[in-house]
């Protein structure tokens, strides 16, 4: 037996009305998201009362606030950290352009077939083992401290110079291996596809293999922007003036520490953004499975 | 009213795009209803939205005597009474087979390790690889991969079976060895719903045939009615276009 069943009459979208049973429905969704958020905002109050109480009630209290966060400090103060900043940001962009060059060309370097690129992988691998196993202040110190003393002919001698040089060469050993890691994730059958249709190796490796490459390392390339954000702040060691340095100055006046709060608010200012919107492009490509509610 | 499952008036949107629009449709126990239907008819969403892995728009979905729909229901609980065998296996591939069959009874079901052992082998047996117990996923050609995720969805003892186009990834001469598996199922009496482009699978194997257009059942009754004597303009282009 067969039941025929009506052929669809032209259905207008806008005219579909939730059944009473839906109405219920999402009327109790409502309700629970609502009743969510309440306790939310309640247990959120609660802790951070607790929280509170408990660290402006504590004995030493005064001495702390005097000390760290001192209003009229961070006051007085936040001019001079902002205009070192300024230098923290500027240090940062343009290092971070150096480092994508450098990392890329050494990771296409290291992944290049054949015995005749031997020794460029050689070098590759042991430029990437050594800045990697090297900490990131002792590169500072090296060639922040000894660079300028060498007054080789051609380069200049500020420690600003060096102290970017040094974070581009730490930096790029490690964005080398996630451009690496990028690259070799994508699937053979794309180089094969690419050669097939006569494309070159450096063909394919621009036009097929990087565009992939690239936009699945993104995420972790944001992370290490974030990083080197705050890295940034150590070639105040070598006395460039930037926020940490400038923060320091303040300090050595009355020996009141707001002025390295100040600093650190800053940089969160600038990383904090960075990090959401990692998040934000991470979601945005879809990194939660194939879709549907779980 | 002896129904297993019961859908009254599903709607299913993604955006503007309406996938299912007042669907009404009811499986018995032991029964096997076959949805066909062009890609993009909804096929794939009605199954998932039964499995809740989608939530419906509106309408009512009963299992079991119960309405799944309502947003009070355990989603997981139900889930564990139905199995769902999809397109691409999607066997994990960091077990083996056996850890792949036994799985959800150790970590659902509360089985014992031993015991949960024992029913995956006696599963495997049942679909023929018990010898590939230790095998992994990647090892297995296509037939036997979705040979043990129908293992894998069956060893709960399911009340229905959701299948979604379980031979389109398949090579035409491993189809055979997956529907033939699927018809003795329905030989002992398992309750399923599935779709697919075996158009002679469906003849052999369902009580009911649904041919799914635009969202909407446009054609239902037996095999032989739908697919030999389709009574509606759509679904004879459909099946005179599948048959070329």
């Amino acid at each position: 037996m067969s039941e025929r069943v009506a052929p669809a009459a032209a259905e207008d979208t806008h005219a579909w009305q939730p059944s009473d049973v839906q109405r219920d429905r999402d009327e109790w969704r409502r309700r629970r998201t609502l009743r969510s958020a309440v306790i939310a905002a309640g247990s959120t109050l609660l802790l951070l009362g607790a929280v509170g109480g408990a660290v402006f009630s504590s004995p030493g209290w005064d001495r702390v606030q005097e000390t760290y966060f001192s209003w009229d400090k961070a006051v007085s103060s936040f001019p001079a950290v902002l205009e070192g900043l300024w230098l923290n940001i500027r240090v940062m962009a343009i290092c971070w352009v150096l480092i994508l060059v450098l990392s890329l060309t050494v990771a296409i370097v290291r992944t290049l077939r054949g015995p005749v690129a031997f020794p460029l992988r050689l070098l590759g691998t042991a430029y990437v083992d050594v800045f990697r196993g090297l900490p990131l202040l002792l590169v500072i110190f090296l060639l922040g401290f000894g660079g300028p003393a060498l007054r080789l002919q051609g380069l200049p001698t500020s420690p600003l110079f060096w102290g970017c040089s040094a974070l581009v060469l730490s930096y790029s050993a490690y964005v080398a291996e996630v451009f690496r890691a990028g690259i070799e994730s994508v699937h053979p059958s794309q180089r094969l596809a690419g050669r097939s249709l006569g494309l070159s190796y450096g063909q394919t490796l621009r036009h097929v293999v990087l565009p992939q490459a690239w936009r699945r390392v993104i995420p972790p390339l944001m992370n290490d922007l974030v990083s080197l954000q705050k890295d940034s702040g150590l070639i105040a060691v070598l006395g460039v003036t930037d926020a940490i340095r400038k923060a320091q100055i303040e300090t050595a006046l009355d020996f009141n520490y707001t002025p390295y709060v100040v600093a650190g608010v800053l940089f969160c200012c600038l990383t904090i953004p960075m990090a959401r919107l990692t998040d934000r492009y991470a979601r945005k490509k879809g990194y939660h499975g194939a879709g549907g509610v779980l | 009213m002896s129904e297993l499952l019961r859908l009254a008036g599903i709607r299913k949107s993604f955006g503007d795009h309406v996938v299912l629009r007042d669907v009404d449709l009811t499986i018995e126990p032991g029964q096997c209803v076959v949805l066909i239907g062009a890609s993009g008819s909804g096929k794939s969403t009605l199954l998932r939205c039964v499995n809740l892995l989608e939530v419906v728009d509106d309408g009512v979905i009963t299992f079991d005597g119960r309405d799944i729909t309502d947003p009070r229901v355990d989603g997981d609980e139900v889930r564990s009474r139905m199995g769902m065998v999809f397109q691409a296996y999607n066997l994990f591939p960091h077990l083996d087979v056996i850890g792949n069959v036994t799985l959800a009874l150790r970590l659902v079901h509360d089985v014992s390790a031993e015991e949960a052992r024992v029913r995956g082998l006696a599963m495997l047996d049942r679909v023929g690889l018990a010898e590939k117990a230790q095998a992994r996923p990647d090892d297995l050609s296509g037939g036997q991969q979705q040979r043990v995720a129908i293992a894998r969805a069956l060893v709960a003892n399911p009340r229905l079976m959701l299948l979604d186009e379980v031979t389109s990834a398949l090579d035409p001469e491993l189809v055979g060895e997956v529907l033939d598996l699927l018809t003795e199922l329905k030989g002992e009496g398992v309750t399923m719903l599935l779709n697919t482009h075996e158009m002679g699978f469906a003849r052999d194997v369902a009580d009911q045939v649904c041919f799914l257009h635009d969202g909407r059942i446009h054609e239902r009754g037996t095999p032989e009615q739908v697919l030999g004597d389709p009574r509606e303009e759509r679904t004879r282009t459909f099946l005179s276009r599948i048959r070329a």
